[in-house]
C-alpha cells in the first residue's frame, strides 16, 4: 500500500537548494531562518511535530540518501546518543554556539568588528568563502548573520551525513535541536490538554498521553 | 498472539520517522509528544521497528 505523493515530499529539494545557494551568495542564508520559525510557529500553534515528520527537508534528505540510496548502515546509534541527557545537551550546546554567533554578529553591527568572511565547519575549522560574498547594501552585520547562520545549517547537514552513513538514515532527526525544541513545547501545551480531555472524557487522548509520561 | 510494534516513550524524539513508513497508519504522534501504536490496525510488519533512529520501537508478543 504505498502512500500518494504530496507537495511536501518533495522539501528535500529545498533544502539541498538552500545549500547550494550558499555557494553562490551568502546572503541567501537568511532564508534558513524559515527552517527555524515554521516549526516553532507550528508547535506552539498547532502543539504538534508535523514539521518534522511532513515538511523538514532535511530529514527528507537523509533519508533520501540512506534509505533509497542506500548509503546508510543502518546500524543502530550507541545509546548514549539516543538518551535524553544527550539530546537537551546537545541543544543547550547549539544555542550557546547560535548565541555566540548572534554576540559576533552584533559586533559586527557595532563596528567593534570587522566582518570575518568565513564559514566556520563544525564549530572549529574556518573555510574561506570570500567567493560567495558580493556586498551588501545594508550593514556588513546582515552579511555577518548569513555567514554565521550558513555556517550553523552546514554544520548540522555535515553532522547529520556524518550519523546518517554510520547509523540509520535519519539518525539527525533524534538529536536535532530544532526537534527537541518543538517536542518541549508539544509536551509543556500536552499537559493543559490532558486535563482538557480527560474532562471531557476523551478516553483516547487520555490513554495516549499517559503512554507519554 | 501476533506481534505488535510497541514504542518505549521514554527515549522517543517523536520525530514521526515511524509514522511516515507505516503501511496501515497505525502509528501517529499525539500532541507531538512521543508515538503511539494503534494495536487494533498494528499488522506487526516491522517497518517502524527498523526505520525508528533512536531505535526505540520493538515487536512484541500481544494478545490479538
Amino acid at each position: 500500500m504505498k502512500r500518494e505523493r504530496r507537495w511536501y515530499d518533495r522539501m528535500w529539494i529545498v533544502s539541498l537548494t538552500y545549500l547550494a545557494l550558499g555557494f553562490f551568495n551568502i546572503l541567501f542564508a537568511w532564508l534558513g531562518l524559515l527552517c527555524f520559525f515554521i516549526p516553532l510557529i507550528i508547535s506552539a500553534v498547532r502543539g504538534n511535530k508535523a514539521y518534522c515528520s511532513k515538511y523538514c527537508g532535511r530529514g527528507q534528505l537523509f533519508g533520501l540518501l540512506g534509505g533509497s540510496l542506500g548509503l546508510s548502515r543502518k546500524r543502530n546509534m550507541p545509546r548514549w546518543m539516543r538518551s535524553k541527557y544527550f539530546r537537551y545537551g546537545f541543544l543547550i550546546f547549539f544555542l550557546v554556539m547560535f548565541g555566540v554567533m548572534l554576540w559576533n554578529t552584533y559586533l559586527v553591527f557595532a563596528g567593534a568588528r570587522p566582518l570575518g568572511q568565513s564559514v566556520k565547519l563544525l564549530w572549529t575549522l574556518r573555510l574561506p568563502w570570500r567567493w560567495a560574498y558580493h556586498g551588501t547594501l545594508l550593514s556588513d552585520g546582515v552579511a555577518q548573520f548569513a555567514f554565521g547562520f550558513y555556517s550553523v545549517m552546514l554544520t548540522s547537514t555535515v553532522l547529520g551525513l556524518i550519523t546518517m552513513l554510520l547509523f540509520k538514515p535519519r539518525s539527525w532527526c533524534v538529536y536535532c535541536p530544532m526537534g527537541t525544541m518543538t517536542q518541549l513545547i508539544c509536551k509543556v501545551k500536552c499537559d493543559p490538554v490532558t486535563e482538557k480531555s480527560a474532562e471531557s472524557g476523551h478516553n483516547q487522548d487520555k490513554e495516549n498521553e499517559r503512554t507519554c509520561d | 498472539m501476533r506481534n505488535k510494534a510497541r514504542v518505549s516513550a521514554e527515549d522517543c524524539a517523536a520525530c514521526g520517522c515511524c509514522v511516515k513508513v507505516c503501511p496501515r497508519a497505525a502509528i501517529t504522534v499525539p500532541h507531538g509528544v512521543c508515538a503511539v501504536v494503534d494495536a487494533d490496525r498494528c499488522v506487526g510488519c516491522g517497518k517502524c521497528v527498523r526505520e525508528c533512529p533512536a531505535s526505540i520501537i520493538s515487536l512484541e508478543a500481544a494478545e490479538a
